[in-house]
């Protein structure tokens, strides 16, 4: 019997929506900041204990399914792996190496995927369809290109899913698309896919007994130019903060003398 | 303030109060207002392990003490009562079959209770018994295996919404207490019907019902312990349960405090916030100090029946009654702070005084806690 296993890809993102940028170096300032799972991978977290509970309460897939998340990041990023323990993921391995520093999506996708290659019997990949900081979305695109697999991205609810396919639905601008895929598989969700749950406390404990596996690229046989910056196609040359210029004007005078001035600015300023 | 709690108890508290920001807070007012049960918010509640706290780890539990379930229900009652409340009445549904089940009655029914799957109630009350419970009506008459059971329950919280009800049946009368006995009776049993939901005061998204029975055959297997032990069986009940109702009063006060000292910050009065005049400072003091006695209380006296301590009923009984009077009088306090804002329905202030009065009346009124409290120094002394 095939045990089918369920990988979440997560990221650990700036717990803030006020993001500072070093504007010497072009990169984020971390120092400070509190770091939390990117908002959308809880809803990826969530989709994939769903499913595993979905699986068990099947006669055919009982006692087979088991939800791995996996993170690339500094080693700091273990604490969003004990998080995904505790909200029921039963284990997590943090990829962990200085030479995956300054990866792009791409680097990003074929680090994820060497790893995800050393699970036997996974059927799925859940993905958070983007991070909080870079926005990109490439990386569950690029890692199911990589596999050969089917990408449904924005998924909204997983209508069917057994052993070998499932059918999926998915919110799109102007309309839902509904696709039946075989697996294995890999899907993006965002926040109409369900309500993460809230951590249970034999969870909590569980995350915090568990020893979490590091990989590093030795372990996942990647060379050098492969991955981190030297294995990236595209490199961020500058980032910064667009200039806002505030200027406030009092319009003074009586309401006619008020309203004419007014009129005149946003005239001017081709508002009207 | 620390209450040196340990990791796992801090983990409780975290739980829960991400329960109360994320899922209570913002349906309470609605569920409030329309009655409501918070069918998800159980859920939620079960998903997170907090049945399990005090079933032990053989039935399914984490077997944890009474005091870390008094932080669980301190935290609930925090952001709504009626949550707690809930929460709470499972517990008293299920305490009785922790305290006097036989294994197997424990094997068939804790389970699914430490899940959260299903949820417990506790039939005590009728319309002629209540601090009395030596005058209960409702009959358990012996049928070959079976007890047949004939009467109605009434205020039975979550009344409907319980899968499993531990009810107390007279089945002997001329004994008075001593003739009552205690009895496991399920949902969906020939005979067990709802009456009507009662129109409450305050913890109004709680589900509180009659329950009805007509000729409803319980196997005698469903008895807990022997015939007459159903009053001793509800008395230890409640010598476990009722730090927990000082928790809910302790839960209630904090969150009213918090209200308060919010709103005396932003409520400007002649030029300045009223937190700077010494009426309103003298107010949020007293207010402090006496959930922090309360909390005091509610502690020691769950920490003291985790021990194993048999004669707790005067502590137990303590707790309730102090923790209790505490809260009625905060939440009121709040609202003469929020001034015509906390009489509003605007403000969570006078939801938290309705909601407070009710744990001055059940498990006990507080005159009875005093009559138990009174009974105990009469027998044991002031010691």
């Amino acid at each position: 019997m095939i045990k089918i296993k369920i990988i979440v890809c997560i990221k650990q993102v700036p717990g803030t929506t006020e993001i500072k940028i070093n504007p010497e170096t072009n990169t984020l300032i971390r120092e400070g900041i509190e770091t939390v799972i990117n908002a959308f991978d809880t809803y990826a977290i969530e989709e994939g204990v769903r499913l595993k509970e979905r699986l068990l309460s099947n006669p055919e897939t009982k006692e087979e399914v088991e939800v791995i998340a996996i993170t690339m990041g500094p080693h700091q990023s273990e604490s969003i792996l004990r998080e995904a323990i505790s909200l029921g993921v039963d284990r997590a391995v943090l990829l962990s190496d200085r030479a995956f520093a300054g990866a792009d999506t791409w680097a990003t996708a074929l680090t994820l995927q060497n790893a995800i290659k050393k699970f036997d019997d996974w059927r799925l990949v859940i993905l958070g369809k983007q991070t909080l900081d870079g926005d990109t979305g490439q990386v569950g695109p690029e890692l199911a290109q990589m596999f050969n697999i089917p990408f449904v991205g924005y998924a909204s609810n997983i209508l069917e899913i057994n052993r070998t396919r499932m059918i999926v639905k998915r919110l799109m601008d102007d309309r839902y698309e509904t696709f039946e895929i075989k697996l294995p598989a890999a899907i993006s969700v965002g926040k109409e896919i369900n309500i993460p749950r809230v951590p249970s406390l034999r969870g909590k404990l569980k995350a915090k007994n568990e020893q979490i596996p590091v990989w590093n690229k030795g372990e996942l046989g990647l060379e050098d130019e492969k991955i981190g910056l030297s294995g990236s196609y595209t490199q961020v040359v500058k980032i910064f903060i667009p200039k806002t210029i505030h200027e406030v004007k009092m319009i003074t005078g009586g309401p006619d003398e008020q309203a004419e001035e007014l009129y005149g600015k946003l005239k001017e300023l081709s508002i009207l | 303030m620390h209450y040196f709690l340990t990791e796992e108890q801090q983990m409780i508290v975290d739980i829960c109060r991400q329960i109360v920001n994320e899922r209570i807070i913002p349906a309470r007012a609605e569920n409030d207002e329309k009655g409501i049960f918070p069918a998800d918010i159980i859920k939620e509640i079960g998903q997170s392990d907090l049945f399990r706290l005090f079933i032990p780890e053989k039935y399914g539990g984490m077997g944890t003490g009474i005091f870390e379930v008094c932080l669980a229900t301190e935290e609930l009652s925090r952001g709504d009562l009626s949550v707690a409340t809930t929460y709470a009445a499972s517990g008293l549904g299920f305490i009785p079959i922790l305290v006097m089940g036989s294994e197997e009655q424990k094997q068939k029914y804790l389970p699914a209770l430490a899940s959260g799957e299903k949820l417990a109630a506790f039939g005590l009350t009728e319309s002629e018994a209540g601090s009395d419970a030596s005058s209960i009506r409702t009959r358990a008459v012996k049928d070959g295996d079976s007890y047949i059971l004939n009467g109605t329950k009434q205020w039975i919280t979550n009344g409907g919404e319980a899968e499993i009800y531990t009810i107390f049946a007279s089945t002997n009368p001329s004994r008075g207490a001593r003739g009552i006995s205690a009895f496991i009776v399920e949902k969906g049993t020939p005979g067990f019907e709802f009456g009507k939901k009662e129109n409450k005061l305050g913890i109004r998204a709680s589900a509180t019902r009659e329950l009805i029975f007509i000729d409803c055959r319980i196997p005698s297997e469903n008895m807990l312990s022997s015939e007459g032990m159903g009053f001793i069986t509800a008395m230890r009940t409640f010598d476990q349960s009722r730090p927990a109702v000082g928790a809910q009063a302790v839960g209630v006060a904090q969150a009213a405090l918090e209200e308060a000292v919010n709103y005396s910050k932003i409520r400007h009065q002649f030029g300045q916030p009223i937190s700077s005049f010494q009426a309103i400072q003298h107010m949020l003091a007293d207010m402090a100090t006496q959930i922090e006695a309360a909390r005091a209380l509610v502690y020691h006296a769950a920490k003291v029946t985790d021990s194993g301590e048999k004669n707790i009923s005067k502590l137990s009984a303590m707790s309730k009654l102090f923790a209790s009077d505490t809260a009625m009088k905060v939440t009121i306090d709040a609202i003469q702070i929020l001034g015509g804002y906390g009489y509003m329905k605007e403000y969570p202030v006078e939801k938290m005084m309705r909601d407070a009065k009710i744990t001055q009346i059940y498990e006990g009124t507080n005159q009875i806690q005093k009559n138990i409290i009174a009974l105990e120094l009469i027998k044991r002394g002031a010691l």
